[in-house]
C-alpha cells in the first residue's frame, strides 16, 4: 500500500470537513421555510438539476459573474479555484491510470508524485506530468495575483479589500502556503527521482542531492499540514463560500427565493459570500460618506457570526446597488430587511383610527400620489393637469385622508403593522372598482406591485404618461431641452422601470447620458430605509451624486420620485422636476397651438 | 350624583426627583440627533397619523424625555413611519429613528434576529 504517515493529517482534515458541512447544510436544510420545501421537491427530478449542475459549474468554478465585472480579479478567482479542480480531477484520473484500479487509496491523487517513485512510463504519463504541472503553474500564477490584491487591492481594479476576522487569516494563510509547499515538495521528490514535469523537475533538478533528500519528507509533511489547517478552518472562514454556493445554485435553480423571514436559505446566502469586497465599491456610504463598517460584506459577516446590531443592520440606504453588483446573485437588500424583523403580538391591530369606509367614487383609475408626493404639491398640481388633458376621470385617493402604502413600516422590520396598514387600502380601493392604480411615489408602486394582492394594474406615473402617449390621449411639444434623468432606486433597481421615464422625455427634450445610469444609477442619499445615517453623511451623497448628474449642465434635472425630487432640490442651482411636472409644461393643447419657440419654454419652465 | 359637565383631572405633577430621564439619554446614544430638537411642531402639522386621530409626535418626545411612559407605547404605534415628519423639520431631527427606538425601548417589542 501506498502510505506513508504524512498522509495522516490530510486524511483527518478532509473528514472533518466533509462531516461539518454535511451537519451544517442539513440543518439549515430543515430551516427552509415550507415555500421554499415545496418549491425544491416539486423541482428537484425536472431539468431545472441539469440546468443547475451547468451553472454551478460555470459559477463556482469558472467565476463567469466575477469574470464579466473585472477580468483580471476573475482569472483569480478561476485559476485558484478551477485550476485547483482540475488538478483533482486530472491527479485523481492520473493515480487511477497509474495504479490500474478506480479504488486505489483516496489520498493517492494528492500526494502522487512521492509515491509513484519509478520513472514514469504508464499510459500517457508525459501528459500527466506535463498537465499537472501546468495546473500548478496556473494556480502559482492565481496565488500571486491574490496576493498583491491582499496588499495593493488596487492592481486590481478594487479600490477597498476586505478587512478580514481571525478564521479567514489562518485559513488564508494556509490556503497560500498549501501551492507553493506542493511545488516544492514535487520538485524536492523530482530532483531524487527523476519524475517531474517543466515545473517541478526544472525546479528539482536545481536542488542538491543531499539537500533534496533532506527536505523531501518535511516538505510534504508541511504540504499535508496546510491542507489539514485548510480544511478545518474552511467551514469557520469565508472560504465555506465555495461549498454553499454550489448548494445555493441549486437551491435557486429549484426556485426557492428569500421571503420576509429570516430561513434557511438566508443562511445559505449568508455562507455564500466569499467576501470578494465587490459590493463595498458600490456603496455609496463608502466612497461618499466615508462610513466603513456597515456594507453588505460586514453586514453578512457580522450575520454569520451572530455579532450583528441594529446599528449595522439600520444603516443601509436598500438602495440595492451592491444587490445589482454582488457577483454571487445575493439577495442582499432581502436578508437586511429581514434582520430589522421585529417581534410581532398575534392579533394585535395598530391602526383601527384610520376609519376606512368604502368609497363612493366609481372610477375607472385611482390615483395615489403617496405621503411624500403630498410634501411636492407641484408634482400632484402636475398630474391633475394631465389627467385632465387626457380626458380622465380619477378618484384621487389619499388626497385628503391618505393612508401610507406600508412599505416604510416594513423596510424598518415593523412587517405586522404594515400589513396592517396593507389591508386597511386594500379594502379602500377594491371599493372603488377600479381597474388601474396610478402613483407618483415609486416607493408606493413597489408597495402595491410587491405586498399587495390586488388584482388591478398598477402603474408608476412614468408608466402611466408613457401609456397616454403611446395611445395619443396626450401630446407633447419637442423642445430643445438638455434633459438628465436620474433613476430613482426603487423605479429602477427596485421594480426594473428604466425605459419608459426615458421614452416619455426623450418626446420633450434631448436626453443626455450621465456616468452612473440605470441599472448603475446612484441613490440621492434621502433613502428613508436608513435610520442610522447623519445628516452632513446624507449631504455627502446627495451632493456627489449632483455633481455627477450636473456635470454638462443640463437644463433641466429630471426625476420621478418627490424623495428624490425633495433632496436634490435644496442644494441644486438648476431646475429639479418630476417627470410629470415636465410633461404638464410641455402639454400641447389642442385649442392653443400658439406655445412654441424655447423663449415660451423657458418662460413655462421659470414661471414653475 | 349630577353631572355638572365637570371632572377631577389626575394630578399632573412631573417627581423630577423620580422621573427617569435616563431613557432619553440613553436614547441620545441611538439617535443623537434627538437632542436637536426644539419642539417647534412641525412634525406634527405634517404627520399622517395626526391627519386621522390625535397622535403627536412632539407630545410623546416631550412625555418621553420626562420619563411620562404610561399610555406611550399605544401613542407610538399609531405612526405609520411614513417620513414626512423628517422631511419637515427644520433641525433634521432623525424623527423615525427616535419613534421607533422609543417603542423599542418601552416594552413588548423587539427586534427579533438581532440580540
Ligand atoms: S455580498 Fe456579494 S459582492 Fe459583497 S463580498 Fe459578498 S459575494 Fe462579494
Ligand atoms: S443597499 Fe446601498 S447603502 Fe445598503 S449596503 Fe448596499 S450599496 Fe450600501
Ligand atoms: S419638526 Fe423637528 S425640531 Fe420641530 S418638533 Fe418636530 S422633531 Fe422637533
Ligand atoms: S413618520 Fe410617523 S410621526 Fe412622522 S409624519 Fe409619518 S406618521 Fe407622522
Amino acid at each position: 500500500m501506498n502510505y506513508s504517515h504524512f498522509i495522516l493529517p490530510f486524511s483527518i482534515g478532509a473528514i472533518i470537513l466533509f462531516v461539518i458541512i454535511i451537519v451544517k447544510f442539513t440543518k439549515w436544510f430543515r430551516l427552509l421555510d415550507r415555500k421554499q420545501k415545496y418549491f425544491i421537491k416539486r423541482n428537484i427530478f425536472t431539468t431545472k438539476t441539469i440546468s443547475a449542475t451547468i451553472e454551478a459549474f460555470r459559477e463556482a468554478l469558472i467565476h463567469r459573474n466575477i469574470y464579466k465585472k473585472n477580468p483580471l480579479l476573475g482569472y483569480m478567482h478561476m485559476s485558484l479555484a478551477f485550476g485547483w479542480f482540475l488538478l483533482i480531477v486530472v491527479g485523481k484520473i492520473e493515480a487511477s491510470v497509474y495504479s490500474g484500479t478506480f479504488f486505489e487509496e483516496p489520498w493517492l491523487a494528492i500526494f502522487f508524485k512521492y509515491f509513484a517513485r519509478e520513472p514514469h512510463n504508464f499510459w500517457g504519463a508525459k501528459f500527466f506530468t506535463f498537465t499537472m504541472d501546468f495546473l500548478l503553474l496556473i494556480i502559482l500564477s492565481g496565488l500571486a495575483l491574490a496576493i498583491i490584491k491582499r496588499f495593493r487591492s488596487k492592481i486590481l481594479g478594487l479600490k477597498k479589500a476586505t478587512k478580514h476576522i481571525i478564521y479567514d487569516k489562518i485559513a488564508l494563510s494556509a490556503l497560500w502556503l498549501i501551492f507553493p509547499l506542493r511545488l516544492l515538495a514535487e520538485s524536492s521528490t523530482a530532483a531524487l527521482v527523476q519524475n517531474g514535469g517543466f515545473l517541478t523537475g526544472g525546479l528539482g533538478s536545481l536542488f542538491p542531492q543531499q539537500f533534496a533528500q533532506a527536505i523531501e519528507l518535511p516538505l510534504w509533511w508541511a504540504y499535508s499540514i496546510s491542507l489539514f489547517v485548510f480544511f478545518v478552518s474552511l467551514p469557520f472562514s469565508r472560504y465555506m463560500h465555495i461549498p454553499t454556493e454550489v448548494a445555493l445554485i441549486f437551491l435557486r435553480k429549484w426556485g426557492a427565493t428569500e421571503g420576509e423571514q429570516y430561513s434557511g436559505l438566508t443562511n445559505f446566502e449568508i455562507n455564500s459570500c466569499s467576501r470578494c469586497g465587490i459590493c463595498i465599491d458600490a456603496c455609496q456610504l463608502n466612497f461618499s460618506a466615508n462610513i466603513n463598517n456597515v456594507q453588505s460584506v460586514y453586514f453578512i459577516r457580522d450575520t454569520r457570526y451572530n455579532k450583528i446590531s441594529d446599528l449595522v443592520a439600520n444603516n443601509c440606504l436598500l438602495c440595492g446597488r451592491c444587490t445589482e453588483a454582488c457577483p454571487v446573485g445575493l439577495e442582499l437588500t432581502q436578508i437586511r430587511q429581514q434582520l430589522r424583523t421585529k417581534t410581532e403580538v398575534p392579533g394585535k391591530h395598530y391602526y383601527d383610527y384610520c376609519k376606512v369606509e368604502p368609497t363612493k367614487n366609481k372610477t375607472d383609475v385611482i390615483y395615489f400620489a403617496g405621503c411624500m408626493t403630498h410634501l411636492t404639491p407641484s408634482i400632484i398640481l402636475a398630474m391633475k393637469n394631465i389627467f385632465s388633458a387626457a380626458n380622465e376621470k380619477v378618484w384621487f385617493m389619499d388626497e385628503e385622508k391618505g393612508i401610507c402604502c406600508g412599505r416604510p413600516r416594513r423596510q424598518q422590520g415593523f412587517v405586522q403593522q404594515s400589513k396592517d396598514l396593507v389591508s386597511k387600502n386594500t379594502k379602500l380601493i377594491s371599493s372603488s372598482g377600479a381597474k388601474l392604480l396610478v402613483s407618483s411615489c415609486p416607493i408606493c408602486c413597489k408597495s402595491f406591485k410587491e405586498e399587495y394582492a390586488l388584482d388591478i394594474e398598477i402603474m408608476h406615473h412614468s408608466e402611466y404618461i408613457k401609456m397616454l402617449i403611446d395611445e395619443k390621449r396626450i401630446k407633447l411639444n419637442k423642445s430643445e431641452l438638455n434633459i438628465v434623468f436620474h433613476d430613482p432606486c426603487e423605479l429602477g433597481r427596485g421594480l426594473n422601470i428604466y425605459k419608459q421615464p426615458r421614452q416619455v422625455l426623450s418626446k420633450v427634450g434631448k436626453l443626455v447620458n450621465t456616468e452612473f445610469d440605470e441599472k448603475d444609477s446612484l441613490c440621492c442619499g434621502g433613502s428613508l430605509a436608513n435610520t442610522i445615517i447623519e445628516l452632513d453623511s446624507q449631504l455627502k451623497i446627495r451632493d456627489d451624486v449632483l455633481q455627477i448628474l450636473a456635470k454638462d449642465n443640463p437644463d433641466v434635472l429630471a426625476t420621478a420620485c418627490p424623495l428624490c425630487k425633495k433632496t436634490f432640490t435644496r442644494n441644486y442651482k438648476g431646475k429639479v422636476m418630476d417627470i410629470a411636472e415636465i410633461v404638464s409644461n410641455f402639454l400641447s393643447l389642442q385649442n392653443n397651438s400658439k406655445k412654441e419657440g424655447k423663449k415660451e419654454e423657458e418662460k413655462i419652465l421659470i414661471s414653475q | 350624583m349630577k353631572n355638572w359637565g365637570f371632572k377631577i383631572a389626575k394630578p399632573r405633577i412631573i417627581d423630577l426627583d423620580t422621573a427617569n430621564t435616563k431613557a432619553f439619554e440613553e436614547l441620545c446614544e441611538k439617535v443623537p440627533s434627538a437632542k436637536r430638537c426644539i419642539m417647534c411642531g412641525a412634525c406634527t402639522a405634517t404627520c399622517s397619523a395626526a391627519n386621522h386621530t390625535s397622535f403627536n409626535f412632539r407630545k410623546c418626545n416631550i412625555m418621553f424625555r420626562r420619563g411620562q411612559f404610561e399610555g406611550l407605547a399605544e401613542e407610538l404605534d399609531k405612526c405609520m413611519l411614513c417620513g414626512k415628519c423628517k422631511l419637515v423639520c427644520p433641525r433634521a431631527v432623525n424623527t423615525r429613528a427616535f419613534i421607533y427606538n422609543m417603542r423599542i425601548f418601552l416594552n413588548d417589542l423587539n427586534y427579533k434576529n438581532i440580540k
